[in-house]
């Protein structure tokens, strides 16, 4: 069983910290199939914060198809993330890695580079560029 | 109103042109509010903006002199029979102080029509209180817990909370809301609660509504409240017409930048605008601000 810990000073909303800790736990091994996700109850009442909370970040998992309620049970841990991704992570990796000397090469300090990849990210996010990609 | 079910019982406090008043002065006034049943309302505002008022008319303590409450569909003042549904702590959690914790459990059981003595019983020794000391002996956390758990004895299906955490340090405030948040997800019930610390709670409530000078500034679910609002950053305008923005709730000017906390209706599209997304406190300290009619420097004779 894993336990839930929270960030006070994290922007991310207390529901996605919730499902990013499953995911992660997920990554690393800590959680696998079968295992039983802490009860609703006991993390609202350990982090004293709101059950629907812990139901939206359970509910989110269950979507994406790495968890699973059991009424009356509780909710368990179907899916792995781990190693799934290792392959093609090594080799984008790769690519930013090149990427960033070519930013670096360009002049643009950390701050800028963090900068760029954040707004990048959020127009990616948000539409347009994704539809001038194809 | 003829479809009463379903519509009601999904209403945990329903108010319409509420309104109470002290001699000449509101203490509330034109309040309408919808609390669905099943939150965790935060009811926020400063001291004397009418929290303990509204709870009180909610609660069947005080007649309203406007308009009406209802509760699960019914009046609290003239129905005795939705009383036994609500849960009430005062400010300052009053209670017989000579009377030791087990005393009261024993007594709310003569009190109350519904009445869960062991479930009382079984939270307080969770909470390692001492059930033959008087609770006037106890700390302000402990009779606080004790508060809560003999409102929590009633099973209520509507729990209020006058200021309950405002008088407690930092670790009795957050085991009261571990404490409730624990409560909460084992019965379901709808709360409401008021504070004016908003840190406290939130991660506590999903529905806000905020209170000032006998008016409610705002409500909704939380969710709502922040998905419709940000913080826009841009070059320096006076113009209050931003393409997405419903209404500018709070600006700031310096002679280049201006910073708008602002409602949206839409997109914001214009690239000038960089936007950030807000906090519950971000909004309310604007809403705050926004109705604030604190004395200006003219007054005082400052030159600004």
């Amino acid at each position: 069983m894993i336990e839930f810990v929270l960030d006070g000073r994290s922007r991310v909303s207390t529901y996605m910290q919730l499902v990013l800790q499953v995911k992660q736990a997920l990554r690393v091994g800590l959680l696998e199939p079968g295992d039983q996700l802490p009860r609703v109850r006991e993390v609202a009442g350990s982090l004293a914060i709101n059950p629907n909370t812990v139901l939206k970040a359970y509910r989110e998992l269950e979507i994406e198809g790495l968890a699973e309620g059991r009424p009356g049970v509780g909710t368990f841990v179907t899916g792995t993330l781990a190693g799934s991704s290792l392959t093609s992570q090594a080799e984008l990796r790769e690519d930013l890695v090149a990427w960033l000397l070519k930013a670096e090469a360009a002049g643009l300090s950390p701050e800028d580079i963090t900068a760029l990849i954040d707004t990048t990210m959020r127009a990616v996010g948000s539409g347009p560029v994704r539809k001038e990609a194809r | 109103m003829n479809d009463v079910g379903t519509v009601l019982t999904d209403t945990a406090i329903e108010t319409d042109g509420l309104g109470k008043r002290y001699k000449r002065t509101w203490a509330l006034q034109d309040c309408a509010l919808h609390l669905p049943a099943g939150r965790i309302a935060a009811l926020v505002g400063p001291n004397g903006a009418g929290k303990t008022t509204l709870l009180h008319m909610a609660v069947g303590l005080l007649r309203p002199d406007a308009g009406s409450v209802r509760i699960f569909g019914k009046d609290p003042y003239s129905n005795a029979e939705v009383l036994a549904e609500i849960g009430f702590v005062a400010q300052e959690t009053p209670l017989y102080r000579d009377f030791t914790a087990q005393e009261l459990v024993t007594l709310g059981g003569k009190l109350n029509r519904t009445w869960d003595a062991a479930l009382a019983r079984e939270r307080l020794s969770g909470l390692g209180i001492a059930p033959n000391l008087p609770v006037g002996k106890l700390s302000g956390g402990q009779r606080a817990q004790v508060a809560l758990a003999l409102a929590l004895a009633k099973r209520p299906r509507l729990l209020l909370l006058d200021e309950p955490i405002a008088a407690l340090d930092p670790l009795a405030r957050h085991e009261f809301m571990q404490t409730l948040m624990g409560a909460v997800a084992e019965t379901g019930t709808t709360v409401l609660l008021s504070s004016h610390m908003l840190a406290d709670l939130e991660r506590a409530c999903d529905y806000l509504i905020l209170l000032q000078t006998a008016h409610v500034q705002l409500s909704g679910s939380v969710e709502d409240l922040l998905e419709t609002h940000r913080t826009l950053v841009g070059p320096r305008t006076d113009s209050e017409q931003v393409p997405g923005v419903a209404e500018v709730i709070r600006g700031s000017h310096t002679d280049r930048q201006s910073t708008l906390l602002v409602r949206t209706n839409g997109p914001i599209t214009d690239p000038a605008w960089i936007e950030h997304e807000v906090t519950l406190e971000d909004l309310v300290l604007a809403y705050l601000a926004k109705a604030d009619t604190r004395a200006t420097r003219t007054a005082w004779d400052v030159k600004a």
